[in-house]
């Protein structure tokens, strides 16, 4: 029952926000909606909660199920971190009709704990569109120049995707033994190999759009460099978590043959990605595009390694979904910070800051290590546990996934000296004082970055039970 | 029975009303209190009560299936009247009329979801259809209005010959004109009775592809739904649509096996044909009223899908389908009505000076894009879910999806014009009830996108 309060807080909210036409009180909602929600992540992870079990569609045979194991906390412990953390963050930045950017926020967030949480097939479907749905209209309002177009790319991308999905959901589910969507049965359902070959497609087809995976990953730079900001940190902090997570909860365990045969093109994709993405980072001049390729790549990192099926792998990809968030997003808040006070994200016509504003440079440097993983960093640990299983599952293919560790550190090096130091720009000296409130989320964040670096204990006993699911038979 | 006889007195009752009384409020209202009464008179026949009760001989067979469809069909026709009355008003002189030919319409409906003899079938669609063209020449001062009536005239009655001819073989090959046709077997020597049997059934077939706008015979449907009152598109393409579609299946449904293999192919093409010609058609459009005419064309592509086998899934999405399809239509027309032009520019900047309808037609939008929280989804799903059951190669659901997306794209450049482009849109005066009366229809969509089983419960208990 206590599940059920992921999905009422930011809906609730986000309609009470619609009639709410004066900036700070909604932000004021916005705010304290999120904040609770980030208490009841804290209460779900130390506290069992049940499985919350109703009838919703008797014809169908489909149940509204929403239950949370290891897997599903981290990741809403993830969600529930970034919304408080990008509304502090961007709180000041003008929005027109904030409160109705808003609330779309928060539906958004609603969406993405559906899916965490959803075990129930269509269930889950109906969430990934549903998280969808508000971020087309984000991007489209309040985007930059090129929005529409990028935007609607996007959207009929990931529509097409989950339709996939939707034809895999239907095949699957008529061959459940008892005609259910619950994905107990889905990983008992009576498919023949061939069958799970075909539903094993069309699953990864919708996931690997959402991660993205190298061919499908063409809407991504685009639509993380149009948004705003603040979509920008939702998209690729938690959605793109989406689609690993799709992976891990219903791809391997729903169709393991199939999974096991087509390992190594999926494998040999993730790390095309991977490479191609890195390559292409070094020569991004717009910060914003820099980080876009970044995590293309650090997702490519992660699907590679999930495919390998190693336990110790797994676990690095888990505790990585949420290092990945949390480092990621403390960029884009910089990123951020950077543009609204010097209004370019072009690293040519910066330069200086370490000079203008030391904190902030300070906290650049940390988020880079962290996005290169250098030990001490909370990616570290979960890197080096991915490389450790790629190359148990095949040398070659962790030396090559191994050279983008390289390239990120020249891209990301890169960007801190052109950023951080070298001569002052004209633009960096405008620079007023610093946002606060953006800063503090940036302090909180980097502690998690190093607390969770020095000590990730407690996130191995997170995703244990899920683990012992996946690998445990 | 009872909505045959109801709706047909109505009519008639109606025809004198617009003789009598001059106030288009008072026909409206009685309009209205008819629908009541043609409801409340079906849903006492699904209880078991008629009005007149005597052996059809085989003429009509009343199942629980066709009786709720029925019922379906006036639900959505009386809010169509009950949103769509004031612009109905001005068109031509005599509103009344046009009130008396919607109930002789729905007494054809009503004959297409219970014949149990092929005579009917033809008969249901004549009494269907000639109030149509009617309908369709409404706008007498109008030369588009005039155009598309005849060609829809012409077009019409050479189908309808067609259907005749149909029926005309299949009683040279069975003796019968039943819906349970006696069974032939070819191997017996009843070669030649085969071959007349599936040409009558194909020219059936055509035919009734004919009626519910399917590719390639759809090529009236653009010029006749973009030249006809608006008003009027709006009901052509949804309730008479979807009483076409009834009696496709009906007929199919039992007579499909005697076409064998080839039925599989013959269908399979008339719906990627479909989906092909009315999505893409429907990108290129540059006007909204046409461009739903094909969309309407596309839709109709994912309602064949209910023919391809007998399931539950197949009827109860057919009725979903039909439903939430009608609703969405007319919703958006009920939007279109109110533009003094039908161009995407016209649309620009409704988002910020309409908040609400332009929320509203978005629901619409999505609905008929088949996105989740909006009925749209679940007729959909209960399609692609009767092709699945119904054994159908995977090849076929994937292009429909591949469809699906595309289909995506028209309806959000609708979308787009409202929202994310500035300017004055091209709107007539909305008043707040008339928007209010749209909201319902949403709210019904939006329900029906969480809960469809609330509309399937009544089809068993």
């Amino acid at each position: 029952m206590f599940l059920l309060s992921f999905l009422l807080i930011p809906i609730i909210a986000a309609i009470v926000l619609l009639f709410i036409k004066q900036d700070s009180k909604s932000q004021l909602i916005a705010v304290g909606a999120a904040l609770l929600s980030l208490f009841a992540a804290f209460y779900i992870l130390t506290n069992a909660t049940g499985a919350f079990d109703a009838a919703w569609l008797p014809v169908l045979n489909s149940r509204f199920v929403l239950q949370a194991d290891g897997l599903s906390k981290i990741l809403i412990l993830l969600t529930a971190i970034a919304f408080p953390a990008i509304f502090i963050a961007t709180g000041k930045n003008i929005v027109n009709n904030k409160n109705v950017f808003l609330s779309l926020m928060l539906f958004t967030q609603a969406g993405l704990m559906g899916v965490f949480l959803a075990g129930d097939a269509l269930l889950f479907y109906f969430f990934w569109e549903l998280a969808l749905i508000p971020v087309y209209f984000l991007c489209s309002i309040w985007g930059g120049e090129k929005r529409i177009a990028v935007t609607f790319k996007f959207f009929i991308y990931t529509f097409l995707g989950s339709l996939f999905m939707l034809i895999g959901i239907i095949l699957v589910y008529s061959k459940t033994a008892d005609h259910n969507f619950l994905i107990e049965s889905f990983k008992h359902a009576n498919l023949t190999t061939a069958q799970q070959a075909i539903a094993f497609a069309l699953f990864f087809i919708a996931f690997a759009i959402k991660m993205p995976i190298f061919p499908l990953h063409t809407w991504q730079p685009d639509a993380y460099e149009q948004s705003p900001t603040a979509v920008t940190m939702v998209l690729s902090a938690v959605m793109v978590k989406m689609g690993l997570y799709g992976v891990i909860r219903w791809l391997l365990p729903l169709f393991p043959i199939a999974a096991s045969s087509h390992a190594i093109m999926v494998i040999d994709l993730s790390v095309i990605g991977l490479l191609y993405a890195s390559f292409i980072a070094i020569k991004q001049d717009d910060i914003k595009r820099l980080i876009a390729y970044s995590s293309i790549a650090h997702i490519g990192l992660m699907s590679a390694t999930l495919f390998t099926n190693r336990i110790i792998g797994t676990q690095g990809v888990l505790i990585q979904l949420f290092s990945h968030g949390i480092n990621v997003l403390g960029l884009w808040i910089i990123a951020d910070i950077i543009e609204q006070q010097t209004g370019t994200r072009s690293m040519k016509n910066l330069g200086g800051l370490a000079k203008k504003q030391p904190t902030l440079a300070i906290l650049l440097v940390a988020f880079a290590f962290a996005n290169i993983a250098l030990p001490l960093t909370n990616a570290f640990v979960g890197e080096f546990l991915m490389f450790n299983s790629l190359f148990q599952y095949n040398p070659w293919i962790a030396a090559a996934a191994g050279v983008s560790v390289v390239l990120a550190a020249i891209y990301t090096l890169n960007m801190v000296q052109k950023v951080a130091y070298g001569t002052m720009s004209e633009a960096v000296d405008k620079m007023v004082a610093p946002n606060k409130n953006a800063q503090g989320v940036l302090i909180v964040l980097i502690v998690i970055v190093f607390v969770t670096g020095v000590y990730p204990q407690p996130l191995f006993e997170l995703t244990k039970d899920t683990l012992q699911q996946l690998f445990v038979k | 029975m009872n909505a045959i006889i109801v709706s047909a007195l109505l009519g008639v009752i109606l025809m004198f009303c617009s003789w009598g009384i001059k106030s288009p409020r008072l026909q409206k209202n009685i309009t209205l209190v008819g629908f009541l009464v043609l409801i409340v008179a079906n849903l006492a026949q699904l209880n078991g009560w008629y009005v007149i009760d005597f052996d059809t001989k085989g003429m009509l067979s009343f199942s629980r299936f066709g009786l709720y469809a029925n019922t379906l069909l006036f639900i959505v026709t009386f809010l169509y009247i009950w949103i769509n009355a004031e612009e109905v008003d001005q068109i031509g002189n005599q509103s009344g009329d046009f009130y008396a030919l919607f109930f002789f319409i729905l007494c054809g409906a009503s004959i297409l979801t219970s014949f149990d003899n092929l005579l009917m079938l033809f008969i249901g669609i004549e009494i269907l259809s000639i109030p149509l063209y009617i309908l369709t020449g409404a706008d007498k001062k109008n030369l588009l209005s005039n155009e598309a009536s005849l060609k829809y005239f012409l077009m019409g009655s050479f189908s309808t010959g067609i259907l005749l001819l149909g029926i005309a073989f299949i009683y040279g090959a069975t003796g019968s004109f039943r819906l349970q046709a006696p069974q032939i077997v070819p191997s017996q020597g009843f070669a030649m009775e085969q071959y007349l049997l599936s040409a009558g059934l194909i020219l059936i077939f055509a035919a009734m592809n004919f009626k519910v706008s399917a590719a390639p015979f759809h090529f009236w449907t653009p010029d006749v739904y973009d030249g006809a009152p608006t008003v009027f598109t709006s009901f052509m393409a949804t309730i008479v649509k979807s009483a076409a579609f009834v009696a496709f299946i009906t007929v199919f449904h039992g007579q499909a096996k005697s076409l064998g293999n080839s039925w599989e192919l013959l269908l399979s093409f008339v719906i990627v044909a479909t989906m092909l010609v009315g999505n893409i058609t429907a990108v290129f459009q540059r006007s909204v009223k046409r461009m739903l005419a094909y969309s309407s064309i596309a839709q109709a592509g994912f309602m064949l899908f209910a023919l391809y086998g007998v399931s539950d899934f197949a009827n109860e999405g057919i009725l979903l389908y039909m439903v939430v399809y009608s609703l969405a239509t007319i919703g958006i027309f009920g939007v279109l009505i109110k533009m003094k032009e039908y161009s995407f520019e016209a649309f620009h900047g409704l988002g910020k000076s309409h908040p609400l309808l332009a929320f509203l037609t978005t629901v619409f939008l999505m609905s008929l894009a088949g996105i989740p929280l909006t009925g749209g989804f679940f007729a959909k799903y209960y399609m692609l879910n009767a092709l699945m059951v119904a054994g159908a190669g995977l090849w076929l659901v994937i292009v429909a999806i591949l469809f699906a997306a595309i289909s995506v794209y028209y309806y959000f450049r609708l979308i787009q014009a409202m929202y994310f482009v500035p300017g004055t849109p091209a709107i007539k005066e909305v008043d707040k009830t008339y928007t209010y009366k749209l909201l319902v229809i949403a709210i019904l969509l939006l329900v029906l996108g969480v809960f469809p089983n609330l509309l399937f419960n009544y089809l068993y208990f």
